[in-house]
C-alpha cells in the first residue's frame, strides 16, 4: 500500500478521534475545569526558533542614548510566546525571584490577551517593563528551560513586550488601575528604588498606607542615576513608578532619612514598620595613588551626573561631564560596561577601554552586556592590573600606570587568583578614569537607626525570609543587604520584606506580640 | 539695595517658594526660601542641596539662618555661574525646583574661650550662624571679615551683632584694616588671644589661616566648599585630602580639621570643569542679558569659549 494513503486513512481515524477529544475539551473549558488549549500543537512548536531581539546598528546606536534593543514586533513575540511548552512543573517560576507565573502570561500572550498577560505579571512584580529588560535571565528564569539547549523561551524579550506594550497603550487611554484604599498601619519605605518601590507596592495592595521617602530629585533610584537610558529608557522608568503611584503610594523626593527626616519623626507620626532599601550607593575607591586627580570619577559620579543629571545633553541641562578622548573604565561588572559604554557615546571620546585584573571568563557583567560592549568597540584589555594614576602639574589625570596578570590558583570565591607578573608594568595614556570595582551601602540612613545590627562589611544584618532586621519594625531588602548586586535581586527582598512587615503587623494587631518586640522566628514562617 | 516683601496671603508658601529677597552687593543675593521641615532642623554649619530650574545643576548653598516660625531658610549665594545667575533672576513667589537638607554635619559648637571667626567674601554667610552660635556657647568671639572692597563686604551689621569684636579688612583699605584677614588673625595669636579658629573663604584663604594656626598650634576648623553632585556620600565629587585619607564633605563635613587639609589639592579639584563653567556661562548670558542689571560684574566681561575645543 502506499504510504501516503496509508498515513491519510490513520489521519482520519485521528481526526475523528481528536475532534471527539476537542468537543470534550470545549465542554470541560465552558465548564472552567479545564485550562483553554491555544496555539499550535506541539510539534510545531518545538520547530520555532528562540527568536533574535531586533537590535540599533552598533555604529548608529554610539551616536545616540536611544534603546539598544528594539524589543520585539507582536507577530515575532506570538511566535516566540508559542514555543513555551507550558510545561506542568516549570522549572522557571522557582528561579524568578518576583515569583512570576510564566507560562500562565505566556499562554495569554498566545491567545492574544495582553491584557490579561499583563495583568499576571503585575500580580507579582511591580517592575516588568524594568525587569524584562535588566534581570540576567540567563542566570535565572531561562536557565533551565526545557528548551535550555537549544535555546531557551525568550522569558525576558516577552516579559518586555508584554510590558511597554501596555505602557505604550497607557500612554494613550489612561489605565483603570485599582486605587487601593488604606485600611491598615502607616508604613515608610526608604529608598524608591526597585527593593522599595517593589516592597512599597505588594504592601499597598495589602492595605498599607505607604509613603516612599527619596533623597534625590527624581524617583527611581538606582534605576535612574545608574542604568543608562540606552539600556532602560526613562520614559519606562517613568511610566512604570507612575502605575505604583496610580495605586494609592505616596512618593516624597529631596527627602534623606536620618537627616531630613528621623526615625524619631517618622515613628512620631505614627508610622509602625519601615523598611530600608537605600541601596549601595557608597562608592568603592582603587586605593591607589593619585585618585583624587581631576578626571578620575567614581562609576556613580560619572553615571549620575550622564543619567540623573544628563550631562549628555549639556550645555541644555546644566550639569557638565568631563571625558575628553580616551577613557578608562576599571573593573568588569555590568556597572563597568555602562560606564564604558556611556563614554562612547559621549561627544569627543575616540577610545573607551577596560582595564580588569582577570579575564573575560571571570567578567561579573551579564554575558548580553559584555557582548554589546564588544560590537560598539570597547577595547578589554584583561589580566591587568591599575598601579597608580599619573597627574601633571594641575592635578589633571595622564594615563595609569598598570602592571600584566596571570591566573593562579584559585581564590575564596573559586575564580583562578590573578598574580601580578614581575617586570610587566606599563603606561596607558588617558583623559578620564572610572572606577567601577564596586559599591557598598551608604551609611547614613543606617547610622540615624539606633541598634540597628550592621556587618563588617558595612550591610544590615537580616532574617533571610522575613527581612527583619536586629530592629523589630525594621525591615531591609536590596543591596543594602548584600552590597552591589541586581535588580531582580531587589525586587525579589522587597516582595519578601513586604510578607514579612504584613505578617508582623498583622502578629501586632491580633495582640500575639506587643510593638517593638522581636517576634519569635516560628511566628515568622512562611506559609507557601 | 531695594528690598521685596512676601506679601501677606492667607495660604501657606508652597515648598521651594521665595518669600524673601535683597541684593547684598553687586553680585551677592540673599534669599528666604520655604521649607518647613529643614528651617526645624538645620543647624549651623549644615547645608541644602538646591535644583533652581528643570534640568538643572545641584548645588550646595549653606544654610544662613533658619526661622522655624514661619518656615523658612536664608540662603545667600554669589552670582558667579550659570546656576546662581539663574537663580538670582528667581522672585518673591518663585519656587525652586528642588530643595533637599540638612545635609553635612553640624559644626562642633562648644565652649573653646576666645573663638577667632575668619571669614572671606561669601564665607561670611556661611560664618555668620557658627559666630552666633559660638558666642551663645559662652565664648569669647573676634569675628575677622575681609573683602577686596568695603561695597562686596555683606553682612557687617548682623556679624557684629553676634560678635564680642568685630575687625574688618579691605584689600584696597576702603574699610576697616587695609589687608587681608590672617594679618589681624596673626595679631591676634602672637598676642595669645586665641584658643580655636574656625574659617571661611575662598581655599586661598583658608590655606594661609591654617598656615598661621598651624605654627602656634592653635585647633582650627575650616568649612570647605568643593564641588558635590548627590550631597549624600552617593558620588566621592567632594572628595578631600587628609593627610592621605580621603573623605567626603557631604558626609565627613563640611567642616575639618585645617591643619590635615590638602589645600593645593582641593583648589585643582575646584577647577575640573572651568571650561564648562564659561561655556554655560556664556550662554545663558547671551540669551539672558536683559534680566542683568548693567553693572552687574559678568556682564563687564564675558568669556566666550567651547570645552569641545
Amino acid at each position: 500500500m502506499d504510504e501516503t494513503k496509508e498515513k491519510r486513512d490513520d489521519t482520519k481515524e485521528e481526526r475523528l478521534k481528536r475532534a471527539k477529544e476537542l468537543a470534550e475539551r470545549k465542554k470541560r473549558e465552558e465548564a472552567g475545569t479545564e485550562k483553554p488549549l491555544v496555539g499550535l500543537p506541539k510539534k510545531e512548536r518545538l520547530k520555532i526558533q528562540r527568536q533574535p531581539m531586533p537590535e540599533q546598528d552598533p555604529m548608529a546606536r554610539i551616536l545616540n542614548f536611544e534603546s539598544v534593543v528594539l524589543g520585539y514586533p507582536a507577530d515575532i513575540a506570538l511566535l516566540e510566546a508559542q514555543r513555551c511548552l507550558g510545561c506542568a512543573n516549570p522549572k522557571c517560576i522557582p528561579l524568578c525571584p518576583a515569583e512570576v507565573n510564566i507560562p500562565a502570561f505566556i499562554l495569554e500572550i498566545v491567545k492574544g490577551n495582553l491584557e490579561g498577560a499583563y495583568a499576571i505579571l503585575k500580580e507579582s512584580n511591580a517592575l516588568p517593563a524594568i525587569c524584562g529588560r535588566v534581570c540576567p535571565q540567563e542566570v535565572q528564569c531561562e536557565m533551565e528551560c526545557l528548551l535550555a539547549k537549544k535555546g531557551p523561551v525568550a522569558i525576558g524579550r516577552l516579559e518586555q513586550f508584554v510590558a511597554e506594550y501596555m505602557l505604550d497603550k497607557f500612554e494613550k487611554e489612561p489605565p483603570t488601575i485599582t486605587r487601593y484604599t488604606p485600611t491598615k498601619e502607616k508604613v515608610a519605605v526608604i529608598g524608591s528604588g526597585p527593593a522599595g518601590i517593589t516592597c512599597a507596592a505588594d504592601l499597598c495592595k495589602l492595605g498599607y498606607d505607604v509613603t516612599v521617602f527619596e533623597s534625590l530629585h527624581k524617583p527611581g533610584g538606582v534605576l535612574v542615576y545608574g542604568i543608562p537610558s540606552f539600556r532602560l529608557p526613562r520614559r519606562i522608568i517613568n511610566a512604570e513608578i507612575k502605575t505604583v503611584e496610580d495605586m494609592g503610594v505616596k512618593f516624597m523626593c529631596n527627602t534623606v532619612f536620618g537627616k531630613s527626616v528621623t526615625l524619631q519623626d517618622l515613628l512620631k507620626e505614627g508610622y509602625k514598620a519601615i523598611f530600608l532599601g537605600t541601596g549601595a550607593g557608597l562608592p568603592s575607591f582603587l586605593g591607589i595613588k593619585g585618585e583624587n586627580a581631576n578626571g578620575v570619577y567614581s562609576a556613580n559620579e560619572f553615571l549620575t551626573r550622564v543619567n540623573l543629571m544628563e550631562a549628555w545633553d549639556f550645555p541644555n541641562a546644566d550639569t557638565p561631564v568631563y571625558v575628553g578622548k580616551k577613557v578608562i573604565t576599571v573593573g568588569a561588572g555590568n556597572t563597568a560596561m555602562d560606564c564604558a559604554r556611556v563614554s562612547l557615546r559621549l561627544l569627543g571620546v575616540k577610545e573607551s577601554h577596560i582595564v580588569y585584573r582577570r579575564t573575560k571568563a571571570e567578567a561579573p557583567a551579564r554575558a548580553e552586556e559584555i557582548e554589546h560592549a564588544e560590537q560598539e568597540g570597547v577595547i578589554f584589555n584583561f589580566l591587568t592590573q591599575p598601579l597608580e594614576i599619573i597627574r601633571d602639574e594641575n592635578n589633571w589625570i595622564k594615563g595609569l600606570k598598570c602592571i600584566k596578570m596571570e591566573l593562579g590558583e584559585p581564590d575564596e570565591s573559586g575564580r583562578r587568583r590573578p598574580v601580578p607578573i614581575p617586570g610587566s608594568e606599563f603606561e596607558i595614556e588617558c583623559d578620564t578614569l572610572l572606577n567601577a570595582v564596586g559599591q557598598s551601602p551608604n551609611p547614613i540612613a543606617m547610622r540615624s537607626i539606633p541598634g540597628l545590627e550592621i556587618t563588617k562589611r558595612g550591610t544590615v544584618v537580616v532574617d533571610e525570609e522575613s527581612m527583619q532586621t536586629s530592629v523589630p519594625y525594621v525591615f531591609a531588602g536590596g543591596d543594602i543587604t548584600v552590597g552591589a548586586s541586581t535588580v531582580i535581586f531587589a525586587v525579589g527582598q522587597g516582595k519578601k520584606a513586604a510578607r514579612g512587615i504584613d505578617r508582623y503587623l498583622s502578629a501586632v494587631r491580633e495582640g500575639k506580640i506587643k510593638w517593638g518586640e522581636k517576634q519569635l522566628k516560628a511566628q515568622l514562617a512562611v506559609s507557601a | 539695595m531695594p528690598e521685596t516683601t512676601h506679601l501677606e496671603r492667607e495660604s501657606l508658601p508652597r515648598l521651594g517658594e521665595i518669600t524673601y529677597k535683597r541684593r547684598l552687593s553687586e553680585n551677592v543675593v540673599h534669599i528666604d526660601v520655604y521649607a518647613p521641615l529643614i528651617a526645624k532642623k538645620a543647624e549651623p554649619g549644615q547645608f541644602v542641596i538646591l535644583r533652581a530650574l528643570e534640568r538643572g545643576e545641584r548645588i550646595p548653598l549653606t544654610v544662613a539662618k533658619t526661622n522655624s516660625e514661619n518656615g523658612t531658610i536664608t540662603l545667600i549665594f554669589q552670582e558667579v555661574g550659570k546656576t546662581t545667575l539663574a537663580l538670582g533672576t528667581l522672585n518673591v513667589g518663585d519656587s525652586l525646583r528642588d530643595i533637599v537638607g540638612p545635609l553635612g554635619n553640624p559644626t562642633p559648637i562648644k565652649k573653646y574661650g576666645n573663638v577667632a571667626v575668619v571669614a572671606g567674601g561669601l564665607g561670611t554667610a556661611e560664618m555668620l550662624p557658627i559666630a552666633r552660635a559660638m558666642r551663645q556657647s559662652g565664648n569669647y568671639v573676634i569675628s575677622i571679615v575681609g573683602a577686596r572692597r568695603a561695597d562686596l563686604l555683606i553682612l557687617v551689621d548682623e556679624m557684629r551683632e553676634v560678635s564680642d569684636e568685630l575687625i574688618i579688612t579691605t584689600d584696597d583699605g576702603s574699610l576697616g584694616i587695609k589687608g587681608v584677614v590672617t594679618d589681624p588673625l596673626r595679631n591676634l595669636i602672637n598676642e595669645g588671644q586665641v584658643d580655636f579658629v574656625i574659617t571661611c573663604g575662598p581655599v586661598i584663604m583658608m590655606k594661609f589661616v591654617a598656615q598661621i594656626t598651624k605654627e602656634k598650634k592653635i585647633p582650627t576648623y575650616a568649612s570647605l566648599n568643593p564641588i558635590m553632585v548627590d550631597g549624600t556620600g552617593m558620588c566621592g565629587a567632594c572628595r578631600l585630602n587628609l593627610d592621605g585619607e580621603t573623605k567626603f564633605a557631604c558626609v565627613d563635613g563640611p567642616d575639618f580639621d585645617a591643619h590635615r587639609v590638602d589645600f593645593d589639592e582641593l583648589m585643582m579639584r575646584q577647577k575640573a570643569f572651568v571650561e564648562f563653567e564659561k561655556c554655560a556661562l556664556e550662554k545663558w548670558i547671551s540669551e539672558n542679558r536683559h534680566k542683568l542689571p548693567p553693572e552687574h560684574p559678568l556682564i563687564k566681561h564675558s568669556i566666550r569659549s567651547n570645552p569641545y575645543g
